[in-house]
């Protein structure tokens, strides 16, 4: 199966980062399996609104994980493009799809 | 894209979680991609196809039950197997069999079928890809 | 050749004493007797299934007593008895003061930085 990690984060992060993001932190740097998307969706994309808890987001993007929330859930909690932090880019909820049919391996959490 | 088949594992009850939604959705994308999908349903998930779901008016929003169109678990299931065939795309909605005993929802909507975990592993050895949406 | 897959176990004790097994690790048991590949990880509170000497007897609703509570320690051990490889995340384990001689025998530590490597070794990892 091909290389890389879809992982699909469906919870918020105020409590603090979590061993998830943690775990998409470290299988980024330690490139074993190609790249690692990190797909927020639901809660998960609350802490794209510019705030204290999106730093666990932006370190994510500093680390090589490439962060995305779905379109949907922003336009659902009335987070526009605006109020977001610049490293997490709106994605529609296709690209799991495109991911799956690639053969990533998908987690969620 | 060349079609794929992706595989699916759902958990949550009905009207109990986002996930639920979330989970549709996926369905929804991948079978208007063109992919086959197999859903296994596990747990209260089993709920979503029940056949004896019936909606209600929103008295709070002043809605009677024609005006709340209110589609139930059972009618996105539906819907989904309707895009499958619009699609020329295969949507396999498999229903965990114990699960569906213990839960007392055997009547389920026409297109849903029993199965075991080894229908799930079959699933998952024959799929591109599998995506298991756990519940909390 | 059947797919590798990994079981990843974080949720815990959610139904099971309505279910009377734990689903995930009923599940687990179902698709090896199936012929599955499947290697489990149990992290977080799941951690705790692993813990020898756990009592889940006694449960009674009015006259209505449970005569077959969980025995989740030792449907843990059955797994590995079937042949199941078996791990723990020993950060977590720490983090809710057990120790390895806590454990029913045959689950194997693992700390939380090799996850990356454990995960590559799969065809397909599924979060519980």
């Amino acid at each position: 199966m091909p290389g890389g990690y879809l992982l699909i984060e469906s919870r918020d992060v105020f409590e603090g980062p979590t061993p998830f993001l943690e775990l998409a932190r470290t299988l980024a740097q330690e490139k074993r399996e190609g790249p690692v998307t990190l797909f927020l969706v639901e809660n998960g994309v609350l802490p794209t609104r510019r705030c204290p808890s999106s730093e666990a987001l932006s370190a994510l993007a500093k680390a090589g994980v490439e962060v995305l929330a779905d379109e949907f859930s922003l336009k659902e909690r009335g987070i526009g493009r605006e109020r977001m932090i610049p490293e997490v880019k709106p994605a529609a909820l296709d690209v799991v799809i495109e991911h799956m049919a690639a053969g990533k391996k998908i987690l969620w959490h | 894209m060349p079609k794929k088949h992706l595989s699916f594992l759902l958990m949550d009850a009905p009207y109990e979680q986002a996930r639920t939604t979330t989970g549709f959705r996926l369905v929804d994308a991948a079978l208007r991609k063109g992919h086959d999908v197999t859903v296994f349903c596990y747990e209260g998930a089993v709920g979503l196809a029940f056949a004896k779901q019936v909606p209600h008016a929103n008295a709070v929003h002043g809605r009677d039950v024609a005006q709340e169109d209110h589609p139930n678990p059972k009618d996105w299931v539906a819907a989904l197997l309707t895009l499958a065939q619009e699609k020329n795309a295969k949507l396999v909605w498999i229903q965990c069999g114990l699960c569906v005993d213990e839960r007392g929802v055997g009547e389920c909507v026409p297109g849903a079928v029993r199965g075991s975990p080894a229908d799930f592993l079959k699933a998952v050895e024959s799929a591109d890809n599998t995506l298991v949406i756990p519940t909390r | 050749m059947p797919k590798k897959i990994l079981h990843v176990v974080e949720s815990a004790y959610r139904a099971t004493l309505e279910e009377q097994d734990d689903t995930v690790l009923w599940f687990t048991h179902a698709m090896k007797g199936a012929g599955a590949d499947v290697t489990v990880v149990l992290r977080g509170n799941a951690v705790n299934y692993a813990v020898e000497g756990q009592n889940a007897s006694g449960l009674a609703l009015g006259a209505k007593k449970q005569t077959q509570p969980p025995t989740l320690d030792a449907d843990v051990a059955k797994l590995v008895s079937m042949g199941v490889e078996l791990y723990y995340v020993e950060e977590d384990a720490k983090a809710r003061g057990l120790r390895a001689t806590d454990f029913v025998s045959g689950p194997k530590g693992l700390a939380q930085a090799e996850l990356g490597e454990l995960f590559a070794r799969f065809d397909l990892v599924f979060t519980w």
